[in-house]
């Protein structure tokens, strides 16, 4: 489904991703852990199309395109859906507001009607149910004044509405108490399927008890050092980055 | 000015204002003030964006009798709820109550000419107020106006008569032959414990310039409540300049939302005075702009009195290669203590070639105020239209409804819902969201 191939990107004449190899395919789950600062995000944003980030080299291939090739409405419209590490507040403007056109929008992309009236509000009910979100807040300005587990809980809505092929979740356990964690995790694995595939970027192996993945990665310094399975995660927990840190810098002086 | 437009002025301000009548003196006087001040030039500082001088140019028109419009030219540009409101109509700067449908009754409304109603019951009124607006500009244009007042309208809302329906002001300038010159007049009385709602819509019939230079004076006395709303949406060659000037003589609310869609050369000074204890003003201002338009906003608060309030926010979008202006000055005189003063003006430049300027003049001469003022000016916020993308919305459906966005807050302010709908589809067609 996706295939990222030797990937390196920055801002300015700074490199923050060095080389990156990933290949996920569908019905997986991934896990990106790693320091702060380490470029999860960055690569999450050059994913999704941010042009704030020039792409240097390599390549990314979805569903069998060229990725760097589209703008960020086309990569969404394909199936790609980011939730947000730090989601915008736009005032004026409520989910409600943007979130038919968005699902139109990729509707008409793949040819197929738009919702009408009735059906969308349906569609909505549905999925407000699933992540137990409340009109109230879907009807307010986006994220102004959402507490942090809002604005997450908001990201998972919109990916339940969009029904995207590759979920890029940023951080989006952070700032979640442990019923909302549940109710987000809950979310993701009923819509989890052979068909889709999803991304987590996660400092915690709390959120992979909920969501087991398939594969871990750690990313340092903008590479993949290290990959493995689920019990990379606990070691991690257990032992901190500095042992990986070490390895890579020793590694990296020879 | 040229020798050759002065003299056509005078030759029409001979013929129009004969030496008897109830305005003679107040015309004269204008004219007279007219010929001290001259037209505002390039240098002065209130004019120095708005270049009104260089409209005074010898194929400008004046108008030398009404011409031939019919009521089906106006129905095209009739406001929407116009079936229940009263619809009054000038064409080239003159009143025609042939035109003009009243539809509110004679117990709640009077609405006359100006230079009949001065010679009746409101003789008093008119003699005392008319012309009040002119020590806040002591221009030429201004003036000018002055000159031809006794082709304006004079309405009076009856004490205590809570009026849901609108009155609408159609202005129109017949363009049809050629640069023609209006100067619509109106001085509105909206007696204790009135409330009204006056929308003014400006229109110019024919694809040729024009250039409407209107004085539109309002007393609101002890309870009254006012909404205005002013609706700029002629086209790219209608230029306009025109003073709104509200006068608050007891304790009351008054309202004003200014929508600038187009125009060439676009001048709105909106004056608030708050001459008695415990006033309420609000101001909203929304230009959306392209092309080569010049919106200047230019506003005045004079609090004369203490523990008064008023709140500004004026908003502009400026594509293209067009121009917004705001002047918000806010005068707290001696007397004034304890008023509570509040400005912002908000840009968003969206053209490569677009501009804004905006400029707060605060004097302060009480000592026990609250007064603030703030200004924006910036490019659409990258984060939020990245967002919106990355959601799937096409660019310009992103910018658009963060342009709109920006934009409803004002357009919210518009309290007649027939009237904030069409507003708001004026804004939306010109956003171009699709889907
Ligand atoms: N717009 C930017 N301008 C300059 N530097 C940037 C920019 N965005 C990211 N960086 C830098 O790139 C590096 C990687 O940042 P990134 O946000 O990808 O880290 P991260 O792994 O997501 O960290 P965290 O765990 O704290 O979220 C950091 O050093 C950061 O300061
Ligand atoms: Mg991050």
């Amino acid at each position: 489904m996706l295939k990222i191939e030797n990937l390196h990107a920055g801002i300015e004449e700074k490199e923050i991703l060095k080389g990156i190899n990933l290949e996920i395919k569908a019905g997986e789950v991934h896990a990106i852990m790693g320091p702060n600062g380490s470029g999860k995000s960055t690569l999450a944003s050059v994913l999704a199309g941010r042009d704030q980030f020039e792409v240097t080299e390599g390549s990314v291939s979805f569903m069998g395109k060229d990725l760097l090739d589209m703008a960020p409405e086309e990569r969404a419209r394909e199936g790609m859906f980011l939730a947000f590490q730090y989601p915008v507040e736009i005032p004026g403007v409520s989910t409600t507001n943007f979130i038919k056109t968005a699902v139109n929008e990729t509707r008409k992309h793949r040819g197929e009607e738009p919702l009408d009236a009735v059906s969308f509000l349906k569609l909505m009910k549905e999925k407000m149910k699933l992540v137990q979100i409340d009109q109230a807040l879907l009807s307010r300005s986006l994220n102004e004044g959402f507490s942090g587990g809002e604005k997450k809980r908001n990201e998972i809505f919109q990916m339940a509405m969009l029904e995207p092929k590759l979920a890029i979740l940023d951080e989006t356990d952070s700032g979640l108490d442990i019923d909302a964690l549940r109710i987000v995790a809950n979310g993701v694995n009923q819509y989890r399927n052979s068909e889709n595939a999803f991304l987590l970027v996660t400092h915690y192996q709390r959120l992979l008890d909920y969501i087991v993945p398939d594969y871990v990665h750690v990313l340092y310094n903008g590479r993949i050092v290290r990959s493995g399975t689920k019990e990379l995660a606990l070691e991690l927990e257990a032992k901190g980055y500095d042992f990986i840190k070490n390895e890579v810098d020793a590694i990296s002086q020879d | 000015m040229s020798n050759l437009i002065h003299t056509r002025l005078e030759e029409n301000f001979r013929a129009s204002n004969p030496a008897q009548g109830p305005l003679s003196d107040f015309s004269a006087r204008s004219w007279a003030d007219f010929q001290t001040y001259g037209i505002p030039p390039v240098k002065h500082e209130e004019w120095k964006y708005a270049r009104v001088s260089a409209l005074f140019r010898d194929d400008l028109q004046l108008p030398i009798s009404i011409p031939a419009v019919t009521a089906a030219d106006i129905d095209a540009h009739r406001l929407p709820g116009h079936e229940t409101a009263t619809e009054l109509v000038f064409i080239n700067g003159h009143f025609v109550p042939s035109l003009s449908t009243i539809r509110h009754a004679e117990t709640d409304l009077m609405i006359a000419p100006l230079s009949e109603a001065a010679a009746g019951a409101d003789a008093a009124f008119i003699a005392a107020n008319l012309g009040h607006s002119a020590a806040y500009h002591p221009d030429g244009i201004q003036a000018l106006n002055g000159a031809f007042a006794g082709a304006g309208v004079f309405i009076r809302a009856r004490r205590g008569k809570q009026i849901e329906q609108p009155v609408y002001i159609y202005l129109i300038s017949d363009s049809r032959t050629g640069f023609i010159f209006s100067q619509p007049r109106s001085l509105v009385h909206v007696e204790a414990g009135a409330a009204l709602q006056i929308a003014e819509h400006y229109i110019t019939l024919g694809g040729q310039e024009s250039f409407t230079n209107e004085v539109f004076e309002l007393v609101a006395e002890q309870n009254a409540l006012v909404d205005y709303y002013k609706i700029q949406h002629e086209g790219s060659t209608a230029n306009h300049v025109g003073t709104t000037h509200i006068r608050q003589t007891g304790k009351c609310v008054t309202n004003a939302v200014t929508i600038s869609l187009s125009g060439a050369l676009v001048r709105n000074n909106l004056n608030m005075i708050m001459e008695s204890e415990h006033g309420e003003s609000h101001m909203y201002g929304l230009s959306l702009l392209n092309g080569k338009t010049l919106v200047d906003n230019h506003t005045i608060v004079d609090n004369v009195k203490p523990h008064c309030f008023s709140n500004e926010l004026y908003k502009a979008i400026m594509d293209e290669e067009s121009t917004g202006v705001f002047n918000g000055k806010i005068f707290v005189r001696k007397d004034a203590q304890k008023t509570n003063a509040y400005q912002s003006n908000k840009n968003i430049l969206v053209g490569e070639r677009s501009a804004a300027n905006t400029k707060p003049q605060l004097e302060i001469f009480a000592d026990d105020v609250k007064c603030s003022h703030g200004c924006t000016i910036g490019r659409l916020d990258e984060e939020s239209l990245f967002y919106l993308r990355a959601r799937g919305l096409s660019e310009q459906n992103a910018r658009s409804l963060l342009l709109h966005a920006f934009a409803v807050d004002i357009l919210d302010k518009i309290k007649w819902e027939p009237l904030r709908q069409h507003v708001d589809a004026l804004i939306s067609e010109r956003l171009q969201f699709e889907i």
